[in-house]
């Protein structure tokens, strides 16, 4: 009995080989784009969690000596004193990093190696063991350990064990800097009655560009769920259509004897099978994908954030299971409203498939309720909700509330268009193409979502490659950078420069607490480098001039924000009142941040000397004064930092990135286009009789599949001039809230209008696309089929 | 005697990144405990570098001033990855710290790992002092000792001292773990007195009772097919008692036992002399450990049932196991410690 | 003479080949006269009408309405021609289902650009539409909606009105309501009534009869 009802189920598919068509392509679309996104976010995670997990890089607190390394004695006192420290010893082997950890006790263990294998670890402990990428290992040169390849290390990275670090490295006896374990013991002495010399640098500061990086990723699993929900609304689409339509065989199983419960059970056993396939290709669309996408994304993140991840892709088990399950669970969301219905259907109830567009018409109200509840719900969490789920819950109720609210609009304005018809055939037009919504709101919803995504996430990314290439011109506005190690090479080196360049400019800071926020104090030079180059996101006006007579201050955005500080308020630094007189934006970096003028500092601060200088010179000169420094002072490039090659190299980057987003953008419209064309082509049957009356009194068919056309890209239109704000609102929506509420700064949002026209375009043409073949099958109907529509049914 | 070590040592451990993993379970290149045991104080109090395992074992039953019990332990593992000699971080020699401290209602526990050759972490047999990181048993010599160890969440600072003779186990010291005849030198000192302070998150907590320390060491006690470790140490009105069950592949056990009088004398009890049976199975974190147990040593009558005082004293560690105090009751009436592996 | 037709041959692609459906059919029409075509199913009668009216096309011979040959006329002509010339009345289905009523009485007329608002008036009065002008189609009974499709075609004054089984759905009371008001308008307008049928009844109202066999015409009745 089983079989047969399966049998007779699964023949609805054979008849209508379309739907199962599309419902497989939909799902694969959605799940290959989810995926997708998904693989180039773990893979580029897995990179540098690899690289941060195991070196402590931002997560952990470390220690580092005033002199220079930690001598090994002192490591084995502060961890018989109860300090939970794990030694680093790091340097470069023919260039390269080579970092050496201990395993048993830095905190987050070995990860990329493992201590499963038991003879690995005996190796590498006993006689050490070499792991990078199987690229770093080829560019190193011949050593005297066993080089392991290993892809969870992280690129341009060799990892070994402490004793062979120190080996190689020539630091016998020598920790560089140590790592210190979040969880400390209860009773713990002071680290400056153990080891006066040493600094404990608190989690994050060596990562400010962490959270830059956290907050890319987090924006592109945004894009990647919206991406999916736009594939979502397609496949809901398909199994109603296809529920509507095998209501008939289902009553005759029914009626046959079949239980319902069973009968369930079969379509969840079919649906389950067809999601697992099409989310099974959607797998490996993703895959290839992200395969494409992932060297870009590297350049992205490696240039951005000087975080280098690998730029090949590793096939990791868990995509597919999280492939499959989204899979599934899309087709179980987008199926539950039908099955729904089916468990509540009577045994008696009509067999006559309803269409599916009357089925739309029908709960038109309650979709319009709902619809304004959700709107409602996305602006009160908007101006009441606090906290990242607030955040993305604004998300999802602003983008299904709009979608559902789309054909309720879209009807108000074809009835507009009806009432001010001049023609008959305008009037038709209109009539018509209200007429046809219900069958195609899907798929514009779909469009919709697609478009307002790619706007919102256009805008997103063009706005902050703004913000940043301005940030950068801000924070980098000398032409040169130069560190020196202690305040005598610093004192030298002021001396040298002052006689060779156009400007010194030394950078000197403080910590101290504002508002009992750690925050460090700048005291830098008056020069019109600051005032040219320093963007204020709110200030007074002439507010350089106010700080360099000495009474005000300039504020980063997190101080501000955290300590509820506005313009006009006042400050205390070491005792003195300041009057805050700018806010500036400050991205990335973890704490606050204020700016006094030199004068102030050397007095509130009178034993800090500047170790770091910013030096403006003609760029030309760059390389030539970076050459005479490594000859003079044997400054190498950590030293070091020509402004300009980090410029030009981050714009490239950014060029990359919109390679990305640009082939996600497509990619969404093409799945918007092709819910469009399925759409169409499902009407088309439908069509006819609706077409046959007018082309009987006197229209061609060239006509009308000219309309249809017209149709297709009037509704694109509409849909898309609805997009935009819905896309703006998302990209506000992810700039001043989601981002606010993850990373505490708020990215400014700009537009960018041809952007918009051109992704306008875009829609508009994936419509017209889609439509053309629809409409050149309906101008190629044959007359007879037409006439077949009047025919007398004796 | 701890079993558990044996079986952290021995049985693959693949989930643990940290645990003393993949250690093969040939002896080769290590020496094998023999027959007569020789024992040549206090250089072995001290460690044998040349077998795989070794520790230093102490647990304690206490009682504060409002008569709560408390249980306490302090261990240290030393493990050879191999049997080469290195210096520095080359030595194979990894040393593990397990501090836990049991009230009726709470159990801290808290693990340290270090790598031997470098200071952080080892044992000297004159003076006596074994440590790793802050954590110390140290003293002039071996009854008299002083024990401190820290976690996260808590902390005790101890004073031992012993009145009576170091017990040696099995056949004079060298200890039988299976029929196939793996065997290890196990010998005890069980007459400690001890009192300190525990500071917990709730404050500081005065208390004193009793403690037995544990040494032992060998290349490969277990064999393949003992897949866990029921171990008692009790300490009755008129006498102490250490027996261990080893539970075997097919179902049955394999138990030896040591009857301690309380002058130091000791009888020692072959395999099923000793018995001890679940009565009543506590759930842990979703696993079923037994925590009342009857315990029968017929040959001194003593018939018992034995229950944890606090059925949740799981150790989370590495390799994880069950280790508290028990309170005993039956013919004889009295307290101990209780531990329990292969239950996770 | 409104419409002449010689010689008219058409065949349609079959499983077994062709199927010649019309077979030299020759008959003449003009404007106020009524005339009912006959036969049984598959004799090719609607066939005929559909070719008339432009809706398809001949194999051969010449179908003229107003002198103007259809065969020769490409889509757009044929478009045209049905527009301006030509009101068809079918059996089911005429109207515009996205359209009100008022609409759907006025599309052809409008098309065609001989838009006559009282006109329009008066046929939904007479035809008993007044009240339902702001419905749709769906909403109307079956003899409701073709009165609108006769009000429809009469509307836009075609010189050739073509019915197709107009009242094939409808009792024989409404039936004959229908056809009564049809005819009367028809002779009103000065337009010609061709009406396809298989009731010997209703042709028996018609001015002349022909009654097709087999694609070709068997006898003619005056």
């Amino acid at each position: 009995m089983t079989n047969a009802g399966l049998l007779a189920l699964l023949s609805h598919w054979r008849h209508n080989p379309m739907q199962l068509f599309t419902l497989v392509v939909a799902l694969s679309l959605a799940t290959a784009l989810w995926s997708g996104v998904q693989a180039v976010n773990t893979e580029a995670r897995a990179s540098y969690d690899a690289a941060a997990e195991t070196l402590g890089e931002g997560m952990f607190a470390q220690i580092i000596a005033s002199t220079g390394t930690i001598p090994q004695e002192d490591f084995i006192a502060l961890r018989r004193a109860g300090w939970l420290v794990s030694p680093v010893v790091e340097g470069r082997l023919d260039g390269i990093r080579l970092i050496g950890i201990d395993a048993l006790t830095s905190p987050g263990g070995l990860a990329p190696v493992g201590l499963s294998d038991g003879k690995l670890t005996i190796e590498m402990i006993t006689r050490g063991i070499l792991f990078a990428t199987q690229e770093t290992l080829e560019r190193l040169g011949e050593v005297d350990v066993r080089k392991f390849p290993s892809s969870d290390v992280a690129p341009a990275v060799i990892l070994t064990d402490v004793g062979t670090a120190q080996i190689l490295l020539g630091l016998d006896g020598q920790i560089s800097r140590l790592i210190v374990a979040p969880q400390q013991p209860i009773i713990q002495p002071p680290l400056e009655v153990i080891a006066p010399n040493f600094e404990l640098i608190p989690p994050q500061s060596g990562s400010d560009m962490g959270r830059l990086t956290d907050s890319f990723h987090l924006n592109l699993t945004a894009f990647g769920l919206l991406s999916f929900i736009v594939g979502i609304f397609i496949v809901h689409g398909a199994i109603g259509l296809a529920f509507e339509q095998r209501r008939p065989a289902i009553r005759t199983l029914r009626a046959l004897g079949f239980p319902l419960v069973h009968l369930i059970a079969l379509i969840v056993f079919e649906l389950v099978g067809i999601s697992v396939l099409a989310g099974m290709i959607g797998v490996g669309l993703g895959y290839f994908m992200a395969a494409a996408l992932l060297p870009d994304v590297a350049a992205t993140i490696s240039g951005l954030y000087g975080q280098s991840i690998s730029g090949t892709l590793h096939f990791r088990p868990e995509w597919w299971v999280s492939g499959l399950l989204i899979a599934v669970g899309g087709t179980a969301l987008a199926a539950a409203a039908s099955l729904w219905r089916l468990a509540c259907m009577p045994l008696l109830a009509s067999a006559r498939p309803h269409a599916w567009a009357m089925q739309a018409r029908r709960s038109r109200l309650i979709q319009t309720v709902f619809a304004m509840f959700l709107l409602v719900a996305a602006s009160l969490l908007g101006w009441l909700g606090s906290g990242l789920v607030a955040g993305f819950a604004m998300l999802a109720a602003l983008l299904i509330g709009a979608a559902l609210a789309l054909p309720v609009i879209l009807d108000g304005l074809l009835a507009a268009g009806e009432r001010h018809a001049k023609s008959i055939m305008e009037e038709w037009f209109w009539a018509d193409t209200r007429q046809q919504l219900p069958g195609l709101s899907l798929a514009l919803m779909a469009l919709l979502i697609a478009m307002a995504t790619n706007v919102g996430v256009s805008t997103m990314v063009s706005s902050f490659r703004l913000t940043f290439t301005g940030f950068l011109d801000q924070r980098l506005a000398s032409e040169f950078y130069v560190y020196a190690d202690d305040a005598q090479q610093a004192a030298s080196l002021r001396a040298y420069l002052e006689l060779r360049v156009d400007k010194v400019l030394p950078i000197q800071s403080a910590n101290q607490d504002i508002r009992g926020l750690p925050s460090d104090i700048y005291g830098p030079v008056a020069h019109a480098t600051y005032r040219d180059n320093w963007l204020f996101l709110d200030a007074v006006p002439d507010a350089w001039a106010l700080i360099e007579a000495g009474q005000a201050a300039a504020i980063n955005e997190q101080l501000a924000r955290r300590a509820g500080i506005v313009i006009g308020d006042e400050i205390t630094i070491a005792g003195q009142p300041f009057k805050v007189v700018g806010i500036y934006g400050d991205y990335g970096n973890p704490i606050g941040q204020v700016i006094i003028t030199e004068a102030k500092f050397a007095a509130l601060f009178p034993d800090i000397s500047p170790l770091r200088f910013g030096v403006r010179i003609d760029p030309s000169r760059v390389t030539a004064l970076s050459l005479d420094l490594g000859a003079d002072f044997g400054l190498t490039e950590v030293n070091m930092i020509n402004q300009a090659g980090i410029k030009a190299f981050s714009l490239a980057v950014f060029d990359r990135t919109f390679t990305v987003t640009g082939a996600l953008n497509i990619l969404t419209l093409a799945v918007a286009g092709f819910a469009i064309l399925m759409s169409l082509l499902t009407l088309a049957n439908m069509r006819i009789p609706q077409l046959a009356p007018v082309w009987a009194q006197g229209i061609t068919r060239a006509r009308l599949g000219r309309l249809e056309i017209v149709r297709a890209v009037l509704l694109a239109l509409l849909t898309t001039a609805l997009a935009l704000p819905l896309g703006l609102s998302l990209a506000w929506t992810l700039l001043a809230v989601v981002n606010v509420e993850a990373f505490g700064w708020r990215l400014p949002m700009f537009l960018f209008p041809l952007d918009y026209a051109r992704l306008a375009a875009f829609a508009v043409a994936a419509a017209a696309i889609a439509a053309l073949w629809p409409a050149t099958k309906l101008a190629r109907t044959r007359p007879v089929d037409l006439l077949k529509v009047f025919a007398n049914e004796r | 005697m701890n079993a558990r070590v044996f079986l952290l040592l021995l049985w693959p451990i693949t989930a643990s990144a940290q645990g003393f993993a993949g250690l093969g379970t040939d002896v080769d290149g290590f020496s094998s405990p023999q027959r007569p045991a020789q024992f040549d104080f206090p250089i072995d109090h001290g460690p044998h570098y040349d077998y795989r395992i070794e520790w230093w074992y102490l647990t304690a039953n206490l009682e504060g001033l409002d008569g709560t019990p408390y249980g306490l332990q302090w261990t240290l593992f030393r493990s050879a990855l191999t049997s080469n000699v290195g210096k520095g971080w080359s030595s194979p020699q990894l040393w593990m710290g397990h501090a836990a401290v049991t009230t009726p209602d709470a159990h801290f526990v808290t693990e340290r790992l270090a790598r031997g050759g470098i200071g952080q972490a080892g044992v000297q047999a004159d003076p006596f002092e074994a440590w790793i990181d802050d954590w110390q048993l140290v003293g002039p010599d071996f009854a008299t000792l002083t024990m401190t160890a820290s976690g996260p969440d808590f902390a005790y600072d101890m004073v031992l001292n012993s009145d009576g003779p170091l017990v040696f186990h099995g056949d004079e010291g060298y200890s039988v773990k299976s029929a196939e005849g793996q065997a290890s030198y196990y010998y005890s000192q069980p007459f400690y007195a001890i009192e300190g302070t525990l500071i917990l998150p709730m404050g500081s907590i005065d208390v004193a009772g009793d403690a037995w320390l544990d040494r032992e060491w060998s290349s490969q006690p277990l064999s393949d097919n003992q897949t866990g470790w029921d171990w008692f140490s009790l300490s009755l009105e008129d006498g102490k008692l250490m027996g261990f069950r080893l539970r075997q592949t097919d179902g049955s056990y394999y138990t030896s036992a040591t009857w301690i009088d309380p002058n130091g004398t000791t009888t020692s009890y072959s395999n099923s002399a000793f018995e001890a049976d679940p009565v009543a199975v506590s759930d842990v974190g979703g696993r079923d450990v037994p925590t009342t147990w009857n315990v029968r040593l017929p040959d001194r009558g003593v018939d018992v049932e034995v229950t944890a005082i606090n059925p949740q004293a799981w150790m989370d560690t590495s390799v994880p196991y069950w280790e508290g105090p028990i309170i005993v009751q039956g013919s004889h009436t009295g307290r101990g410690y209780l531990e329990m592996t292969g239950y996770d | 003479m409104l419409l002449s037709v010689s010689d008219l041959h058409k065949s349609y692609a079959g499983p077994d080949g062709h199927l010649p459906v019309l077979r030299g059919i020759k008959m003449l029409l003009a404007r106020g006269e009524t005339l009912a075509l006959t036969g049984e199913s598959g004799s090719g009668k609607s066939t005929l009408l559909h070719i008339i009216g432009g809706l398809d096309q001949p194999d051969s011979g010449i179908v003229a309405v107003d002198g103007v040959d259809i065969g020769a006329m490409d889509d757009a002509g044929r478009a045209g021609m049905r527009r301006d010339k030509v009101g068809v009345v079918f059996q089911q289905f005429n109207l515009i289902p996205s359209l009100t009523v008022e609409s759907n009485i006025g599309f052809q007329a409008r098309l065609s650009g001989r838009l006559d608002q009282n006109w329009i008036k008066e046929l939904a009065d007479r035809l008993g539409l007044s009240a339902q002008l702001g419905k749709h189609p769906e909403q109307l009974s079956g003899g409701q909606q073709q009165r609108v499709a006769i009000a429809r075609t009469l509307a836009a004054k075609p010189a050739l009105i073509l019915a197709d089984e107009p009242t094939g759905n409808l009792d024989e009371e409404t039936a004959d309501k229908v056809m009564e008001l049809m005819m009367t308008l028809a002779i009103e307008t000065d337009s010609a009534l061709l009406l396809v049928t298989h009731s010997h009844r209703l042709a028996g109202r018609m001015g002349r009869r022909l009654h097709l066999r087999a694609g070709q015409i068997e006898r003619a009745e005056e």
